[in-house]
C-alpha cells in the first residue's frame, strides 16, 4: 500500500515540476515574441543534425544486432526442404537489407541535407514520368524474382507426400501432443472424435471401439442410463440449473449414442486392421535421419499449431479437420549437439497458435535418430500396437448393446409418429 | 445543386448566431469538429489504457515470474497474486491490448478525428452531409469503447483468445476463461464499433463525392481528402464482412450452430457441432482484416503527404502517381487477405495465388516511398513536431514494409509465422507507422483544432523519444522472432529443456525491448501533458501557421458554424503550389486565382 501511494505521489509531483516548468518557458517565450509556429534555424538545424545521428545509430544497432544475435537467429535448419527455405530466406534477406539502408539512408540524408537555408528557394519540381517509371518497374523486376523463387519452393514444400514416406499423426488438445505412428502397414487407422473415451484417447475407429463408445455412452459413470435415473428419481431434489443442465447433457448424449450406433451400421470391419497395428507415442517424438514424413494434424479441442523451428515446419490443426505437412529430417539430434556444441540441445515441437492459459508450455520432444537407433525403437513399441495395449482380448458387453439398440429403434419409430 | 442548397443553408446559419446550449456544443454535437474532437479525446484516452497494458505484459516478458509493485497495482491480488501475472490474465492483455490498438485508437481515433476535421474544411463545405449521422457515429463509437473496457472489469477476465479472436478458442468458455462473458462483451462492443464504422464512412463517401466547393475537382482535392475517401470506401466494403463473422460466431456460441465448431472436446465435454470450419471464420476475419491494415495506414499517409510538401515547401513528388497507389494499394488490399493463412491448412495452391496478389503491393508502396523522398529532395525543410513525426512515419514504412516481402513469401512464412517477427513487422509498418501519422497530424492540425499552438520544443524531445523507443522496441523483436520465439507466450521458460541458447538469446533481448518500451511509453507522457496543457494555455493561433495552401487555413481561428463566416472559398488551383517560380511567396492557398499567363501545376 505505502508503495502505491509513493508511486502516486511521485505522478503529482511530477506532473506538477513540468507545469511549473512550463509556466517559466512560457513567459520567457513570451518575451521573446514567439508564437511556436515559427521554427528557429537553430532548432532547424539542430534537428537536421539530429536526423544524421539518428541515422547513424540505427544503422549501427541494427549491425550490432546481426553481429551479436546472428544473421537469422537460429542455427542451422536440420531438414531437406529447410535447407532450400533458409538460402530462400537469405537471398530475400539481403534484398531487403540493402533496400532498408539505402533508401533510409536517402531519406534521412535528405532530411539532413535540405534543411531550410536562408535565401535558398525549394526547387519546385512536381512531378517526372521517367523518374517514376523507373521505381514502378525496378520494384515489379525485383519482386518477379522473388515470386518465382518463392512459388518454387513453396509448391515443393506443399506437395503430396511420397507415397513410401512414413505417416505419423500428431494429435493436440489443451495442452500436450500425442503421435501415433501408421506401424507395419503404413496406413493410419481411421477416426472419430465420437469414439473417445478414457482408454482410447485418439478416438481410433475400430469395431470393438465402437462398441465401448456405445457402451460407455449409455452406462458410463455420467452415461444415459444414469442420467435418467437421477431425473426420474423422485426422492432426488435437484436445483432447475442443475436439472437443465443434466437434462442438455442427456439430449446431447442422446444424439451422439444415435449417430454411433449408425456408425456402427456402416462400420466395415475389414478396416480394423489398419488401427491395430498402429502405436501411440507421448513425450517424445522419434524420428529417423533422412525418411520422409507426413505429419497427420488433428484437434481435440482448439485450434494449435505444430512448429517445428528446427525443421522449418509449421503447420496449424484445426479440429474437425486433418491438415498436413511433409518433411525430412537431415540432421540427427547427435549430430545438431555436436554441430551446436551443446549435449543438452534437443529438437522440439511447439504449439504456435494461442490455445488457452498454458499455451506457453505445450511442447513435445523430437528426436532424431539414426536408421539403426531407429530400427530398435521401432521394434520395441511394435509390440505396444493399439490392438496389444487396448483390445488384445478385448470384449465389449455385446448383450447390453443390442437391448440398447433395440430401444433407439423404438424411440425413433416413436418420434416419427 | 446539393453544392447550392448547402451554400444557401450555411448563409443562413451564419446570420442567426443563436447561443448554443452546454449539451448541444459540446456532448451531442453535430458540428463536424467538435465531433472530431470528441474522436480524438476518446482515442487518447483509449491509446493510452492500450499503451498502460502493453507496460503491464512486458513486464511479465522481461522479468518473468518476478513480483513487480508496478503489476500489482493495476491488476491487483484477483489477477495478479503476490505480483505476478496470472496465465489468462497476460493473454487477455495481449488481447485487448491489440483489439484497441488496432480498432479504437487507430480506426475511430486516426481515421474518425481528421476524417471529421478535415473533409470539410479541406473541400470547402459547411458541414459533412449529415451531422446527424456524424453524431451518431461518435456515439456508437464511444459505447463500444466503454462496453470494451468494461470488459477489462470482468470477474471472469477480458477475451483472452488473441485480437483475432479465432474460435472455437473464443467460443469455447470451457477452453479459456476469457471467452466467456469477457468475449461476449467483446463482440457486442465490436458489433456496434462497426455500425460507428459503417455510418462515419458512408457519412465521409457522400460529403466528398457531392460537397465539393466550386472549382474543387477530384484532381484538385488535397492528397488527404483521397485517403480519407478511399479509407472510407474500403471501410464500407471490408466492415460488414467483419460483423458476419462476428454474428455467426455470436450464433455459435449462444445458440448452438455450427458454423466455426466441429468435432469438439473440451473441458471432458463432447460437443455435437459437427461440420463447421474454424477456417471459414479465418476468411470472414482476414477479409476485414486485412483491409484494415489499409485503412489504419492509408490516412496516414494521406496526412502525411500533406505535412511533407508544406514543410518541405515543395509540391508533393507526383500527385497523380501518389492517387493512383493509393487506389492500387486499396484495390490490392482485397485480394490478399489469405497471406495470414497459409500454414493453417488452406489449400496451398490458393496461397500460391495470395503470394502472388500480396507482393504485388510492395510496388505502389515504393512509389509512394519514393516520391515522399523525392518530396524532400532541394525542399526547404521546416522541421516541425509534424515534420519529424512524418518523417518518422516515411521510416517506419520503409523498414516494415521490407519485412513484409519475407512474410508474404508463402516458403518463408512457415518458419516465421505467428512468431514475434510478424509481431515486429506489423508493429513497425502499421502501428508505428498510423502513430506517427497520427501524431503528425495532431500536431499539424492543432491550431485548426483549439485555435492554439502545441509547445514545440516538447514536440521535439516527444518525437525524438518516441523515434528512438520505437526502433528499440521493435528492431531487436525482428531477432527475437527470427530465432524462432512463438508470440503470446506467457514467458519462454520452455526452451530452458531443450535450447539454452535460445533462452538466453530472447530473455536478453526481451529485457532490452521491455527497457525501450517503458522509456517510449514515458516519453508520451510529455505529450499528453503538451497536449492538455496546451488546449487551455497555448499561445494564441495565428490563422495559417504554417503558409500552407489548403482550404482549413482560410477559415477564421475562432470556429463559426459553417466554417466560413461569408460565402464558401472557390478553388482554382491544386493545393500544392509551394515555391512556384514566378511568385514572391513560397506558398499560393488554392483559392487564389490563376495570374494571367500562369500555367497549372
Amino acid at each position: 500500500m505505502v508503495t502505491k501511494l509513493i508511486i502516486l505521489a511521485v505522478i503529482v509531483l511530477g506532473v506538477i515540476a513540468i507545469a511549473q516548468l512550463m509556466r517559466v518557458y512560457e513567459i520567457s517565450s513570451k518575451l521573446r515574441n514567439n508564437n511556436e509556429a515559427e521554427i528557429s534555424s537553430g532548432d532547424n538545424k539542430l534537428n537536421a543534425n539530429l536526423m544524421l545521428l539518428f541515422m547513424i545509430a540505427l544503422f549501427g544497432g541494427f549491425i550490432w544486432l546481426m553481429l551479436t544475435y546472428g544473421w537469422t537467429g537460429r542455427g542451422d535448419s536440420a531438414s531437406v526442404h529447410g535447407n532450400e527455405i533458409d538460402w530462400l530466406l537469405n537471398l530475400n534477406f539481403i534484398i531487403i537489407v540493402a533496400v532498408f539502408f539505402i533508401t533510409n539512408a536517402l531519406l534521412f540524408v535528405f532530411a539532413f541535407k535540405y534543411v531550410r537555408k536562408p535565401g535558398v528557394p525549394a526547387f519546385y519540381y512536381p512531378h517526372n514520368n521517367k523518374l517514376e517509371m523507373l521505381w514502378t518497374v525496378t520494384p515489379a523486376v525485383v519482386l518477379a524474382v522473388i515470386i518465382i523463387l518463392g512459388l518454387k519452393t513453396w509448391n515443393e514444400t506443399t506437395a503430396d507426400a511420397e507415397v513410401e514416406s512414413i505417416r505419423v499423426e500428431l494429435f493436440s488438445k489443451q495442452f500436450d501432443w500425442t503421435a501415433r505412428y501408421s506401424g507395419v502397414d503404413n496406413t493410419l487407422g481411421k477416426f472419430d472424435y465420437k469414439l473417445t473415451t478414457d482408454n482410447n484417447e485418439m478416438a481410433i475407429l475400430t469395431s470393438n471401439t465402437i462398441d465401448t463408445a456405445i457402451h460407455q455412452m449409455e452406462n458410463g459413470a455420467m452415461g444415459i442410463k444414469t442420467l435418467e435415473d437421477k431425473l426420474n428419481n423422485e426422492h432426488l431434489m435437484l436445483a432447475p440449473a442443475d436439472r437443465e443442465a443434466m437434462l442438455d447433457d442427456l439430449n446431447r448424449k442422446n444424439k451422439l449414442v444415435r449417430l454411433l450406433y449408425q456408425m456402427k451400421g456402416r462400420h466395415d470391419s475389414k478396416l480394423d486392421a489398419q488401427a491395430w497395428d498402429d502405436f501411440i507415442q507421448k513425450d517424445t517424438l522419434y524420428l529417423c535421419k533422412n525418411k520422409e514424413y507426413e505429419f497427420n494434424f488433428r484437434s481435440k479441442d482448439v485450434i494449435h499449431s505444430a512448429y517445428f523451428p528446427n525443421f522449418r515446419a509449421q503447420m496449424n490443426t484445426v479440429p474437425g479437420m486433418t491438415t498436413r505437412f511433409k518433411f525430412i529430417p537431415n540432421v540427427s539430434t547427435a549430430e545438431m549437439r555436436g554441430k551446436k556444441n551443446n549435449p543438452d540441445f534437443n529438437y522440439v515441437l511447439l504449439c504456435n497458435k494461442i490455445c488457452g492459459g498454458a499455451h506457453y508450455k505445450m511442447k513435445m520432444m523430437v528426436v532424431v535418430m539414426e536408421e539403426a537407433d531407429y530400427k530398435k525403437w521401432e521394434d520395441s513399441k511394435l509390440t505396444q500396437t493399439f490392438r496389444d495395449k487396448y483390445f488384445a482380448s478385448a470384449a465389449a458387453p455385446v448383450e447390453e448393446v443390442t437391448e440398447a439398440v433395440e430401444a433407439v429403434e423404438v424411440e425413433e419409430v416413436v418420434e416419427q409418429h | 445543386m446539393a453544392v447550392v442548397a448547402h451554400e444557401a443553408h450555411g448563409h443562413h446559419d451564419s446570420h442567426d448566431h443563436h447561443e448554443e446550449s452546454f449539451v448541444s456544443k459540446y456532448i451531442f454535437s453535430q458540428d463536424h469538429k467538435m465531433i472530431g474532437k470528441q474522436f480524438l479525446m476518446t482515442a487518447v484516452f483509449m491509446g493510452v489504457v492500450a499503451m498502460l497494458l502493453s507496460i503491464l505484459f512486458r513486464i511479465q516478458l522481461a522479468w518473468p515470474g518476478e513480483s513487480s509493485d508496478f503489476v500489482s497495482f493495476f491488476l491487483g491480488d484477483e489477477w495478479a497474486p503476490g505480483g505476478v501475472m496470472k496465465e489468462d490474465m497476460y493473454l487477455g492483455l495481449v488481447t485487448i491490448h491489440g483489439t484497441i490498438m488496432v480498432f479504437f485508437l487507430l480506426t475511430g481515433g486516426l481515421s474518425g478525428t481528421f476524417s471529421n476535421l478535415l473533409i470539410p474544411l479541406q473541400i470547402g463545405a459547411r458541414d459533412m452531409a449529415s451531422g446527424f449521422l456524424n453524431m451518431l457515429s461518435y456515439w456508437f463509437f464511444f459505447l463500444s469503447s466503454i462496453i470494451m473496457l468494461a470488459s477489462l472489469f470482468v470477474e471472469s477476465g477480458p477475451a483472452m483468445s488473441g485480437w483475432t479472436v479465432y474460435p472455437p478458442l473464443s467460443a469455447l468458455p470451457q477452453a479459456v476463461s476469457g471467452s466467456g462473458l469477457g468475449m461476449t462483451l467483446w463482440l457486442f462492443s465490436m458489433a456496434i464499433f462497426i455500425a460507428s464504422s459503417l455510418i462515419g464512412s458512408l457519412n465521409y463517401i457522400v460529403t466528398v463525392l457531392n460537397l465539393r466547393t466550386k472549382g474543387m475537382a477530384m484532381t484538385k482535392l488535397p492528397l488527404t481528402i483521397w485517403a480519407f475517401f478511399i479509407t472510407a470506401i474500403i471501410g464500407v466494403l471490408s466492415f460488414p464482412v467483419l460483423f458476419s463473422a462476428a454474428l455467426l460466431l455470436i450464433m455459435d456460441r449462444m445458440a448452438g450452430t455450427s458454423f466455426y465448431l466441429s468435432d469438439i472436446i473440451v473441458g471432458g465435454e463432447m460437443l455435437t457441432q459437427h461440420g463447421g470450419s474454424p477456417l471459414l471464420y479465418q476468411h470472414l476475419f482476414w477479409f476485414l482484416g486485412h483491409p484494415e491494415v489499409y485503412i489504419v495506414l492509408i490516412p496516414a499517409l494521406g496526412l502525411s503527404s500533406e505535412i511533407i510538401s508544406t514543410n518541405s515547401r515543395k509540391p508533393i513528388f507526383g500527385y497523380r502517381a501518389m492517387i493512383g497507389s493509393i487506389l492500387a494499394i486499396a484495390f490490392l488490399s482485397f485480394i490478399v487477405w489469405a497471406h495470414h493463412m497459409f500454414v493453417t491448412g488452406m489449400n496451398p495452391f490458393l496461397g500460391s495465388v495470395f503470394v502472388f496478389t500480396t507482393l504485388l503491393i510492395a510496388i505502389p508502396s515504393a512509389v509512394k516511398v519514393f516520391n515522399y523522398i523525392t518530396t524532400l529532395w532541394r525542399g526547404s525543410i521546416i522541421f516541425t513536431p509534424a515534420m519529424l513525426f512524418t518523417i518518422g512515419l516515411v521510416s517506419t514504412f520503409i523498414t516494415g514494409g521490407v519485412t513484409g516481402i519475407i512474410l508474404a513469401d508463402a516458403a518463408l512464412d512457415i518458419t516465421v509465422h505467428d512468431t514475434y517477427f510478424v509481431v515486429a513487422h506489423f508493429h513497425v509498418v502499421m502501428g508505428l507507422s498510423a502513430v506517427f501519422g497520427m501524431f503528425a497530424g495532431v500536431y499539424h492540425w492543432f491550431p485548426k483544432m483549439f485555435g492554439r499552438m502545441m509547445n514545440t520544443r516538447m514536440g521535439y524531445v516527444h518525437f525524438w523519444i518516441t523515434i528512438v523507443g520505437a526502433y528499440g522496441v521493435f528492431f531487436p523483436m525482428h531477432f527475437v522472432g527470427l530465432a524462432g520465439a512463438p508470440r503470446r507466450y506467457y514467458d519462454y521458460s520452455v526452451y530452458q529443456d531443450f535450447d539454452i541458447e535460445s533462452f538466453n538469446l530472447m530473455l536478453d533481448l526481451n529485457v532490452i525491448i521491455t527497457m525501450f518500451a517503458i522509456m517510449a511509453a514515458l516519453g508520451q507522457l510529455i505529450f499528453l501533458f503538451n497536449f492538455f496543457y496546451s488546449i487551455f494555455r497555448g499561445p494564441k493561433a495565428v490563422q495559417n501557421p504554417w503558409r500552407s495552401n489548403t482550404l482549413e487555413w482560410t477559415t477564421p481561428v475562432e470556429h463559426v458554424h459553417g466554417n466560413w463566416p461569408g460565402e464558401l472559398p472557390t478553388v482554382h488551383r491544386w493545393p500544392y503550389d509551394y515555391s512556384k517560380p514566378g511568385s514572391d511567396v513560397d506558398f499560393i492557398p488554392q483559392n487564389v486565382p490563376l495570374k494571367e499567363g500562369e500555367e497549372e501545376h
